[in-house]
């Protein structure tokens, strides 16, 4: 078979087999409430400024440790700063710091990972620096590079994506070295494609579906991973609201102003399983040797 | 056989040399001039200069990278600017601490997580297995650090079943030893237990349906025979592999965990170290670790290699 006609074909199934897929997540319950659980919290975090009219930073000695109540759903910390304006703002922050880490570790990894697996001369090189980034434990790894780099939202997703690299990397790499001794990749290196042809053709559709699930889960990880980060004083730095940050902040009166820290750990708990519900629905979905097991 | 084990070893050498290398940019990677970063931003210009001098940061770089190696042959994995101290007594004097907690984190990880795995696999689509796998999402949704202080609020401050923080070491009084550590590890292994049971349902299943569980079954082997040897024994090499990522991520969560429950260990050293700037430190503990866990990834490799025959590397 040629090439063009392996990809004029695979080319006619494709729109029916997404219809396919798309259809099988829409009836999978996980997906269904992980997608319910994110989409929330993520138009909850855009449109925050709408949902509160609080400013997240403005103190008012005055309303200090009130309790949960109508005027503060969520009630204010030692400040008199209202939590569920925080809350939400925090949610921008964290939301889009586990959105960077997922989407700069999913491309960064696809791109070693299809490197590694056509140029074999590159292969040991990547995969032995990958080993060495996975030698260290990730959340020491990040508060490492954190810390290098300084206190600042833009240093926690560098530091994320550096720990949370490899294993991209690693999954790409394994199904690009399946997919390019397959007989019709094999044919389109004979008719002479090139290999940037073979790379973005043939292995990397191929490595799409485990990916997808693989940076859904990162996402949740990185969300878990930032809180910590600035839990520890080394993330996101006040007076910004992170996650991490306030409860960092409420942990100091836990025992008399529970709710301080108590709503932004709900918010991180909440959005690591509707994003791990996710990742559970497109694996179940998308990857065919699980798929019998349900 | 030998072959595989010396290519194995083989591999990891440069991943040690590679590990060595990246904790060395650590510090070369501050932006700006570092000595200017560790000295503080109010230090003399004499301040910095000595800093500069004592960390050998006025040479050149590839010098420098030399001198890091050579120290490391010798066993020096540099000293503490905070503590006049080096990093490696630093870290002996705090290591029993770490492993402690971590050690007995995964002793009530794996029966509880292999067992809620299994269950679950075997329960499949019933009501035990949605009540099994719903527990263990929490437990790798929920971050460990936030249910912690929760969990010192009603066991410790309300219950005062627990200390709410410190810790003696076991040869002095291992009560108070126990005591201080049963809810810290209790709190690092929620996340492993999640992790773990998620895991080993998956690879059950994977053989509960393979055609040798099929074949026990259809020769007569009684139900419990057939899983207990034939299915759970397989399902056991997956989790060889799997010991190797909960170590690296109790580890890393004793970090945070140590924090919470003021625990004196590795994790805490590494908390105060950054927030004093003390780089050397958090180079020199990253690194010690980075060759711990090359050593430990190797041994679960090799483990593997020999528990299961169908493992070969080309």
């Amino acid at each position: 078979m040629t090439e063009l006609a392996a990809g004029s074909l695979a080319g006619a199934l494709a729109p029916r087999r997404r219809l396919v897929l798309l259809r099988r997540l829409a009836g999978h319950r996980s997906f269904q409430i992980g997608l319910i659980l994110v989409a929330a919290l993520a138009l909850a975090a855009i449109f925050a400024p709408l949902l509160s009219d609080h400013d997240p930073s403005a103190m008012k000695v005055r309303f200090r440790f009130k309790p949960p109540s109508a005027a503060f759903p969520f009630g204010t910390d030692n400040f008199g700063r209202d939590i569920f304006t925080r809350v939400l703002y925090g949610a921008r922050v964290s939301l889009w710091i586990g959105l960077a880490v997922a989407a700069m570790s999913g491309l960064l990894g696809a791109a070693f990972g299809i490197l590694a697996a056509q140029f074999r001369r590159l292969d040991p090189f990547v995969m032995r620096v990958m080993d060495a980034l996975m030698s260290f434990p990730a959340i020491l790894l990040a508060l490492g590079v954190t810390a290098a780099l300084g206190p600042r939202m833009e240093s926690v997703i560098i530091a994320l994506t550096v720990a949370y690299v490899p294993g991209g990397v690693r999954l790409v790499r394994a199904s690009g070295l399946v997919v390019r001794e397959l007989d019709y990749v094999e044919a389109a290196r004979i008719s002479g494609a090139s290999n940037a042809r073979i790379m973005l053709r043939h292995i990397l559709p191929n490595s799409i579906s485990p990916l997808l699930v693989h940076v859904t889960f990162v996402f949740a990880y990185a969300i878990l991973a930032e809180a910590a980060l600035s839990f520890l004083g080394v993330g996101v730095p006040p007076p910004t609201a992170s996650w991490g940050n306030i409860i960092a902040e409420g942990r100091d009166y836990a025992t008399q102003a529970w709710w301080v820290m108590l709503f932004p750990g709900l918010g991180i708990t909440l959005a690591a399983l509707g994003l791990n519900l996710l990742g559970d629905g497109l694996r179940d979905v998308l990857d065919p040797r699980l798929k019998a097991q349900g | 056989m030998w072959r595989l084990i010396s290519y194995r070893v083989l591999q990891a050498a440069p991943v040690v040399l590679i590990v060595s290398i990246l904790a060395f940019f650590l510090i070369n990677l501050l932006p700006g001039d570092p000595a200017v970063v560790i000295a503080g931003d109010q230090a003399t210009p004499e301040a910095i200069a000595a800093v500069r001098h004592n960390l050998g940061l006025d040479r050149p770089l590839i010098e420098q990278l030399g001198i890091w190696f050579w120290h490391l042959l010798q066993g020096n994995f540099g000293a503490s600017l905070m503590l006049n101290q080096s990093v490696l007594s630093a870290m002996v004097e705090r290591l029993p601490v770490t492993l402690s907690l971590t050690m007995l984190s995964l002793l009530i990880t794996l029966p509880i997580g292999v067992l809620a795995g299994a269950v679950a696999a075997y329960y499949r689509r019933t009501w035990i297995d949605s009540a099994i796998m719903s527990l263990a999402l929490l437990g790798v949704s929920a971050p460990a650090f936030w249910i912690a202080i929760l969990s010192i609020i009603v066991f410790s401050v309300g219950l005062r079943w627990f200390p709410t923080g410190g810790y003696a070491p076991f040869l002095s009084d291992p009560l108070l030893w126990l005591r201080s550590l049963v809810l810290p590890a209790a709190m690092l292994s929620l996340f492993q237990i999640g992790f773990l049971a998620r895991m080993t349902r998956s690879s059950m299943l994977d053989v509960l349906s393979q055609d040798y569980v099929r074949t026990a079954r259809a020769k007569g082997l009684g139900e419990w025979r057939t899983v207990g040897k034939h299915a759970f024994r397989n399902a056991l090499i997956l989790i060889v592999t799997a010991i190797g990522i909960l170590l690296s991520t109790a580890i890393g969560g004793s970090v945070v965990i140590e924090q919470v429950f003021a625990l004196p260990g590795v994790g805490r050293l590494v908390v105060q170290g950054i927030l004093a700037r003390d780089y050397p430190l958090v180079q020199g503990v990253m690194l010690i670790y980075g060759f711990a866990f090359v050593l430990i990834n190797l041994a679960v490799d090799l483990i593997y290699t020999l528990a299961d025959p169908r493992v070969r590397y080309d």
